[in-house]
């Protein structure tokens, strides 16, 4: 199953499939021409003389863009008893995600050029995913020293974050802020203050109180937001908000877009489904951090999706070995493994009525390509001269969450035994098939 | 909530004992019934019955206690049960042996009970679903969770002292319910018993978000609190509470809310005063009251005996008939 896809075809056509190219605002049923790694046509081919090598029949089929997972922690280096970057890519090739984008928390972390290298290097070995890495905002992320950004830049991070660990010197953040201006860099943000999450695994609220669970309150990223879009204002950095939570901090977000500041924000796709209320029996799998909120919170981020406060939609992959969970509920470690599931629960979206099929796409694909700054190159699209990061998907093809059956080394997920439509048939990266579905 | 089918048998009945909630009225008569009939047993010169004779009971605790331990390892040999008492340190089991290693240790010497202290809630839900299915669990307090023996002797102890009928009368709950997992299994009780009001009393910052959906009343004033109750119980204040930023003093909380014989005259003139042990005295409670007329203190420690002999045969029967 690991074997290396080799695709010696130059000359592809992807036939009759509905075409959905959201960068383009394209929804047709139409061909698709791929020659020497790029899309080359979309309805006609280039030329009368043009001879597809293979082809392959999308009928009644979704074409599209490869999806961009903003937010995908592949644990190598550092935790490879969790995942690696050969299991993690072929596992997103196989849930239709052609580019990755890795946090900078792993061991040790990416606040060197020579990190950043491995991983990239490491990916491409495996050839499944492009991999792209943010770089540390901060050296070792202990929010102390600033990292070499301009370095990180040059070694192809297209921005910084100090990931999970809180800045809690507000000048240092500042100074971080305005450093990562310096270069164009795009701050990535994760809004939580310390002292108010206190340690918690759980929404503080009626379910957290009922379970006597240590709990965090809205007010931990509310607060955060705040200090960040104080700092924003100040700094004029570029920013992106990862993984809102609260309803609260989804109306601060909209609120400081509309005043003009130059911000971005995203959900995880778990938080669109899931709330404290699932947490009830004690489901170590359903712990997540942050904690999954309320009802009325859950509705917030579907409604921000829709509107587009939210602009894009990411697995937020988190691959546990099973001893992770395997301990009390507060004692396990938090996360989802969402790689194998992030394209089926967002068609669901589609189909609850959140999203048309169009809008979930863009959030999947052009929305996160162009956070990252690499939608000038064509990725996330299918223009013309764009990589052929294009994916095939059987849009009715109904599957049940199987954990055991995930590629991802990760079976941590609370979606077992969910029946969910939508399976990717072909993946292609630069036109060449990274996955196949026989 | 809380997976009540975890903790019956298929006819309904007791096989784990986690928690109060999701019990019903019915269930919790019973344990109180049963440690009524043990209640006589633990006065009787020769203080056993053979109920458990050849069945290994191990007291797995991985947070200290003595009085929880002790009248479970009394209760067990009273029901002539071989026990076995585990102390594990917390911070050891971090660095090495999971808690399913630990459990699978034990399993391995043929157990048939494991009684459970552990500081994350939802432990002794834990080991209930990864036990073997003979094997019965009893929660003896996990993380601000639950401690529900404890609730059982407390309605015991009022249920003796007010008779059966809870439907008349007030109780009040004083302290730290933020961190307590007695006054969560407290609450639940009082109100499957019917228990006519249920309030709690503590400083906002020792009380839990959305306290009401517990089912009880919040009040911020003690003397307003425990006017016209029937039982009163003061819950321990830790001392960490102070670093917390939890509260400014212990002084400035007796001032506030400790109960002194004065305060008591606001309840009820019959009123009983609980403690779940143990007692700081001259923080939450003076030592008038909690050696006072009104105090049951020291029955409750009695009542630990009979309740936990009741909760652990009631277990322990359901185990028969599940390997008949």
């Amino acid at each position: 199953m690991h074997e290396k896809a080799h695709n010696p075809v130059e000359r592809l056509a992807i036939r009759d499939g509905r075409i959905i190219d959201p960068a383009n605002e394209l929804d047709e049923v139409a061909d698709l021409f791929i020659d020497g790694g790029k899309v080359i046509s979309v309805g006609e081919p280039p030329t009368t003389a043009w001879i597809p090598e293979e082809q392959i029949d999308a009928r009644n089929k979704i074409v599209c863009p490869g999806l961009v997972d903003l937010c995908a922690h592949l644990r190598e280096p550092g935790q490879e008893q969790k995942a690696n970057i050969q299991s993690e890519t072929y596992a997103a090739a196989a849930g239709g995600i052609t580019t990755l984008c890795c946090p900078p928390d792993t061991d040790p972390v990416i606040d060197t050029p020579a990190v950043a290298e491995l991983i990239r290097h490491q990916a491409g070995i495996a050839t499944y995913a492009r991999v792209l890495t943010l770089g540390a905002l901060t050296q070792g992320l202990q929010g102390e020293h600033l990292s070499e950004m301009a370095a990180l830049k040059t070694a192809g991070c297209p921005g910084v974050s100090n990931a999970r660990k809180p800045i809690q010197n507000t000048l240092v953040e500042r100074r971080a802020m305005e450093y990562a201006a310096t270069f164009g860099l795009t701050v990535f943000l994760y809004a939580q203050d310390p002292y108010l999450a206190n340690g918690g695994c759980a929404h503080e609220g009626a379910v957290a109180t009922r379970m006597g669970l240590p709990a965090i309150p809205a007010a931990a990223e509310t607060a955060a937001v705040a200090r960040d879009l104080a700092l924003i204002e100040q700094t004029g950095v570029r920013a992106h908000f990862c993984r809102l939570t609260t309803a609260r901090s989804v109306q601060m977000v909209a609120r400081a877009q509309y005043d003009g500041l130059p911000i971005t924000a995203d959900v995880a796709i778990p938080y669109l489904f899931l709330t404290e209320n699932d947490i009830v029996d004690f489901d170590g799998r359903c712990h997540v951090a942050p904690p999954f909120r309320t009802q009325r919170d859950r509705e917030a981020l579907r409604a921000g999706v829709a509107r587009g406060t939210l602009s894009v939609i990411c697995s937020d992959h988190q691959p546990h070995e099973p001893d992770a969970k395997l301990a009390p509920f507060p004692d396990t470690e938090p996360g989802i493994s969402g790689l194998d599931t992030l394209l089926s629960l967002t068609l669901r979206l589609v189909d609850d009525k959140v999203l048309t099929l169009s809008e979930a796409i863009e959030r999947l694909t052009s929305g996160p390509a162009r956070i990252l700054d690499i939608s000038k190159s064509g990725i996330g699209s299918l223009s013309v001269g764009a990589p052929a990061d294009v994916i095939v998907v059987d849009p009715q093809q109904s599957w049940r969450v199987q954990p055991d059956r995930f590629l991802s080394a990760g079976h941590n997920t609370p979606f077992a035994g969910w029946e969910l439509s939508g399976r990717v048939t072909h993946t292609l990266l630069n036109g060449s098939v990274a996955y196949c579905h026989s | 909530m809380n997976a009540p089918d975890l903790q019956l048998d298929k006819k309904g009945r007791l096989h784990h004992f986690l928690t109060i909630e999701g019990l019903n009225y019915q269930i919790l008569t019973d344990i109180l019934d049963a440690a009524e009939s043990f209640a006589g047993v633990t006065e009787q010169s020769v203080k056993k019955v053979p109920l458990l004779r050849g069945k290994t009971i191990v007291n797995l605790f991985f947070e200290a206690s003595t009085r929880t331990r002790t009248t479970f390892e009394l209760a067990a040999k009273r029901l002539s049960a071989d026990v076995l008492n585990i102390n594990i340190d917390a911070s050891s089991t971090v660095k090495g042996e999971t808690l399913l290693d630990t459990l699978r240790n034990l399993e391995a010497m043929h157990c048939d009970m494991f009684v459970v202290r552990h500081s994350s809630s939802g432990a002794a839900h834990f080991i209930a679903r990864h036990a073997q299915p003979h094997i019965s669990v009893i929660n003896a307090g996990d993380g601000r969770h639950a401690h529900p023996t404890q609730a059982m002797l407390d309605m015991f102890t009022i249920r003796r002292k007010k008779g059966p009928d809870f439907g008349r009368l007030r109780v009040a709950v004083v302290g730290d319910i933020m961190h307590s997992r007695v006054a969560r299994s407290q609450i639940h009780a009082l109100n499957l018993l019917n228990t006519g009001e249920v309030r709690v009393i503590a400083p906002r910052t020792l009380i839990p978000a959305d306290a009401e959906t517990l089912g009880a009343h919040v009040f911020h004033d003690l003397n307003e609190g425990i006017r016209d109750v029937d039982v009163i119980i003061v819950l321990r204040l830790q001392r960490e509470r102070m670093q917390g930023a939890m509260l400014p003093s212990e002084h400035e909380y007796f001032h506030l809310f400790g109960l002194t014989r004065e305060r008591l005259a606001q309840a009820k003139q019959d009123v009983i005063v609980m403690h779940p042990g143990p007692i700081n005295r001259g923080v939450e409670i003076d030592s008038k009251v909690a050696d006072g007329p009104h105090s049951v203190i020291l029955q409750q420690v009695t009542h630990g005996i009979s309740v936990r002999m009741a909760v652990m045969s009631l277990a322990m029967r359901s185990q028969t008939t599940l390997n008949e």
